[in-house]
């Protein structure tokens, strides 16, 4: 076998190494964070990294928190979870959807150590999921949108065509329909999560095209920066953006993990942790909307707290009928809504959305 | 100038081993400066980047796992750097050999067949060498640039599977998110180790690399590719066909890149995603060239490439350095490794002070 | 004014994003007719954007924000050219080490600027001119970097075919050995050569983080000095042509993106293959005459010069 030698040669320096490295025990519970983005992204990893600041300022010295950031979807990622877990991280969180698989590999590698997995839907013993009901935030987000604008065309820079980015522009669209029934929702995708120049460039093309609102579901500031420039609405994603856009943004959509990290570590620490899936809205405070734009009139700012209170205490849901798809026909019957899993894979357009999905 | 370079007569020997350990001296010095400053014991941050990595035999294996791709990149452009035919779109030819290697496990998911892998495996490299073939095709028949057609097509080619793995490739159970059926058995490496990630992608790697070094010493083609990129005049004169070694050059390294492909997702992966790779393809050229275009310096090169980004990830756990300054380390480990190269062709000399070096 | 009123903003949007392209373009353009190929151009953006950025942050001072970022990217060409031209390093394996440093070195710089913003380098507002009907926004409302790039490319195109000195740089591209024979600094010229380019890479990865997306974020150049790479290729290695690329392309991004906002019936992602697709096919249209091909592509590109050889 060919491969012998070198693993031989790997294991002898393997044993040179181990001569070598020397006690980096320490007494502090450790917590893992996976991030798929530099930390610097300002969007969505920014955001994940709050929380891990979070769960370091809430537990102190009795744990040590780590990170490995811009960890790529695909074969990087097993190896970086699985060494997190072989150092004795007592929970580890894995922040992209691309690392559902090679968590639950590692997870049954590991019984003993706890994963929490951000928007995937495969779970185990030893592996809970947890996301945040984005689209609540959206719905308001909606309802602002379909009063504020003048031309009835809003437009939206999406990055990848999957559910979760589908459930955003949906949410959007039947919340602005309500309130105003010629709205018209223009998608760009950019095909990446991140590039700044080209997310700008969307929104540009958008507002060209006659949308005087720009809603994002992509990372960087880029839109709302245009936004600003061609004096038109715009709203924040992941954080609050508004010293990018002060006079333009209407609100933001904020995620907010701090909560939940925190109490899912302690729970880690103390042997409550059970396996479980959270997908938490505006009711748990997981999705937040950042303050109002001044400029909002009082009407607006009240119907969409109405709508924010509405959906916290369940006398609103967003998705409930009667509804059609894009083409005219029905998607919900009056009475009815969509449960959360035809929620999870929504892959097509409600009316009011223009363009195609790819099939 | 007080110091000269001169040319050695001809390269030594001993240099071609030495100057591996100065670049590790050099950059040994230069990392205890930079980590002092970012406030980190220089020791424990080398220590985290080259030792901690490796001490075990799971990592060990996983530092064969991340070189293989890079290894199988890498081999294929070598041949094609020694004739100064410049692919640098193996990332794209990678990707093309993880959709027709994946395809083929797409379409026939429910045969259990010892057959499949094999199939796979071969279409991976077809895959990679068609994708290879349209530069290839380009620059003999309408003299385009390969630098720009291969570079191009990088993008159209991870834009085809985010195409097909958003759309009509999803997994049918998998709520519509973006990545095909999880793979079989039967369309996946086998583990060369039991309990690790070591598969036999690893096989196929060093398969590539001896017949490469075969072909390059022994075979007629491979002499051809070495003399055209020494001397491009005296291959003509000989009647070789500057078009031949060039369609050879490209659907050679295509087919290694689409081999590290598909064994990339038949291998760690298990399943087609929208990224499949974090740039292995052109981590390769730097793989190449620092492995000085021979099968083992290849190897070497790969596997110390690799565990520079192992141990980058080793730092971020144990020391919270950012990944920027696997960067910074990487580039350094890099700068060093090349310039000292300088000493296994030139000499430096001392020189008069009369006689200014121009 | 009325169906065509969409042109003049479109136009408007093609120039901001071509812009950077240019600048990148153009320099490395010059590193290349002498003989260099430097593959670090990304690495050298990134570093000129966070240089820009954390200057304007720091002094509000956009001139000098310019000016640092064109030092920072001529250092790095300088480190560049150390390796390659002094030591004599590989220059393709130098080039792509040189972005992965770049990369990691603007985050480290750049990681306390992260969620800043600052203004937008002011745009160009003479009264009446820029009033004017469609031409006065173009020719007249631009920010002084999208002139800075115009300027730059009919420098580069009258220094390199009209002065001597362009003749000499030309010179040691094409044959290094016979410039070296006649007296030049081969290598000399070629340090000037390569830090120019860096230096153009700096003030492109400027116009990102001050003009086109007035932030500073990781990574911001999205891979676009590898845009700028292959344009040079594109235009076979004539400066004009490095314009004419980077509109084109920026232009296809921006129509393609038009497109998508009006419902075309396409997946997004082949609209997305267009810039690319449209510049492999323009280039294989012109690289049919391959004697004007011979005629402008540096001979010596990639070559190391020694000379004692």
């Amino acid at each position: 076998m060919k491969f012998k030698p070198l693993v031989s040669l790997a294991g002898a320096v393997a044993v040179v190494g181990s001569l070598l490295a020397a006690g980096t025990a320490s007494a502090e519970d450790k917590v893992g964070f996976v991030y798929v983005g530099p930390v610097g992204d300002h969007g969505w990893t920014y955001r994940h990294d709050i929380g891990r600041q979070a769960v370091q300022n809430a537990l102190g010295d009795k744990v040590k928190t780590t990170f490995v950031e811009s960890v790529k979807e695909g074969p990087d990622s097993e190896r970086v979870i699985r060494q997190m877990a072989a150092q004795g991280h007592k929970i580890i969180f894995t922040t992209s959807f691309g690392f559902m698989n090679p968590t639950l590999k590692v997870a049954k590698q590991f019984p003993n150590v706890k994963f929490e997995h951000a928007t995937g839907y495969k779970r185990s013993k030893n592996v809970s999921t947890y996301s945040g009901r984005f689209y609540e935030g959206r719905y308001v987000i909606g309802k602002i949108a379909g009063k504020m604008t003048k031309s009835n065309v809003i437009g939206y820079v999406g990055s990848f065509p999957i559910p979760e980015v589908v459930r955003g522009i949906n949410a959007v669209a039947l919340a602005a329909k309500s309130v105003n029934p010629n709205i018209q929702i223009k998608v760009a995708w950019v095909n990446t999560w991140y590039d700044p120049g080209k997310e700008g460039d969307a929104a540009k093309a958008l507002i060209d095209q006659g949308a005087d609102i720009i809603l994002q579901h992509t990372d960087s500031p880029a839109p709302l920066q245009v936004a600003e420039s061609r004096g038109v609405w715009a709203v924040g994603q992941a954080s609050d953006m508004h010293h990018f856009a002060p006079k333009a943004q209407l609100t933001a959509i904020i995620d907010n993990w701090d909560k939940y990290y925190v109490e899912r570590t302690k729970a880690a620490l103390d042997g409550s942790w059970k396996s479980g899936d959270t997908w938490a809205g505006l009711k748990s405070g997981m999705v937040e909307l950042s303050k109002y734009n001044e400029a909002i009139p009082a009407d607006v700012v009240k119907l969409a707290e109405e709508t924010r209170k509405g959906i916290i205490d369940g006398s609103i849901k967003p998705f409930a009928g009667p509804f059609n798809k894009q083409d005219g026909t029905e998607a919900v019957a009056a009475g009815k809504e969509l449960d959360d899993g035809a929620l999870l894979g929504m892959d097509w357009y409600v009316e009011g959305v223009q363009g195609k999905l790819p099939k | 100038m007080l110091l000269k370079i001169e040319k050695r007569p001809e390269p030594a020997r001993s240099m071609v081993y030495v100057t591996p350990l100065l670049a590790l001296l050099l950059t040994i010095l230069t990392s205890m400066a930079l980590f002092t400053f970012l406030g980190v014991n220089p020791l424990e941050a080398l220590e985290n980047f080259f030792i901690l990595p490796v001490n075990n035999q799971y990592g060990a294996t996983e530092l064969i796992v991340k070189a293989t791709p890079l290894i199988l990149c890498a081999i294929g452009l070598s041949v094609g750097f020694r004739a100064n035919v410049w692919n640098i779109g193996a990332e794209g030819q990678l990707t093309l050999g993880a959709i027709f290697g994946g395809g083929v496990f797409v379409y026939f998911h429910d045969v259990d067949s010892v057959f499949l892998l094999p199939i796979m495996i071969l279409m991976g490299a077809i895959g990679g060498a068609l994708w290879a073939a349209i530069p290839a095709f380009l620059k003999t028949r309408f003299n385009a640039n390969e630098i720009l057609t291969s570079l191009m097509l990088v993008y159209v080619a991870i834009l085809i599977l985010s195409l097909l793995v958003h759309g009509p490739w999803r997994d049918p159970d998998g709520f519509n998110f973006p990545e095909s059926r999880t793979f079989s058995e039967s369309a996946t490496m086998p583990i060369l180790m039991e309990g690790t990630r070591l598969h036999m992608g690893t096989i196929l790697a060093l398969l590539a690399v001896f017949g490469t070094w075969i072909m390059l010493s022994k075979s007629l083609i491979g002499f051809q590719v070495k003399v055209i990129g020494a001397a491009p005049k005296a291959g003509s004169y000989a009647g070789f066909s500057q078009k031949k070694i060039i369609w050879f050059c490209l659907l050679f390294g295509g087919a290694m890149a689409g081999l590290a492909g598909v064994s990339e997702v038949s291998g760690p992966v298990g399943q087609l995603l929208p990224s499949i790779s974090p740039g292995y393809g052109f981590t390769a050229i730097i793989v190449a060239f620092l492995g000085r275009l021979h099968p083992v310096g290849i190897i070497l090169a790969g596997l110390l490439m690799a565990l520079t980004y192992l141990g980058g990830e080793t730092a971020q756990i144990n020391l919270g350095l950012p990944v920027a300054v696997t960067g910074v380390f990487q580039g350094m480990v890099l700068f060093y490794l090349l310039a000292c190269d300088v000493l296994v062709n030139y000499r430096f000399r001392m020189a008069g002070f009369s006689k200014v070096a121009s | 004014m009325s169906e065509f009123d969409w042109i003049v903003p479109v136009i408007l949007t093609v120039i901001t994003a071509a812009t950077p392209l240019v600048f990148a373009g153009i320099g490395e353009l010059v590193t290349e007719k002498s003989g260099v190929l430097n593959l670090g151009v990304e690495g050298m953006m990134v570093v000129g954007a966070v240089a820009a950025f954390v200057t304007a942050t720091l002094t509000q001072n956009y001139f000098l924000a310019v000016a640092v970022a064109a030092l920072a990217g001529a250092f790095m060409a300088f480190l560049f050219g150390i390796l390659t031209l002094s030591l004599m390093a590989n220059q393709v394996a130098t080039g792509l080490a040189l972005t992965l440093f770049g990369v990691g070195l603007s985050a480290l710089i750049g990681q306390d600027f992260v969620g800043t913003p600052v203004d937008a380098i002011a745009k160009l507002d003479i009264p009446v001119l820029t009033d004017l009907p469609v031409i006065g926004p173009i020719l007249f409302g631009q920010d002084p970097l999208v002139y800075l790039s115009l300027v730059m490319v009919a420098g580069v195109s009258w220094f390199l075919y009209r002065t001597k000195a362009g003749l000499v740089l030309r010179a040691v591209g094409d044959s290094h050995d016979a410039a070296h024979s006649i007296g030049y600094s081969v290598i000399g010229i070629r340090y000037l050569a390569v830090m120019f380019g860096g230096a153009m890479s700096g003030i492109g990865g400027a116009y990102l983080s001050l003009a086109y997306t007035p932030m500073w974020a990781e990574n911001m150049t999205a891979g676009r000095g590898w845009i700028a790479l292959a344009l040079i290729v594109f235009a076979t290695w004539k400066p004009g042509l490095v314009l004419v690329g980077a509109y084109m392309f920026g232009g296809i991004t921006i129509l393609q993106l038009h497109a998508q906002a009006a419902g075309l019936d396409l997946p997004s992602q082949i609209l997305s293959m267009l810039p690319y697709l449209a510049t492999v096919i323009v280039l294989v249209l012109i690289s049919k005459d391959e004697s004007r091909i011979r005629k402008h592509a540096p001979a010596c590109i990639g070559k190391i010069f020694h000379p004692a050889a």
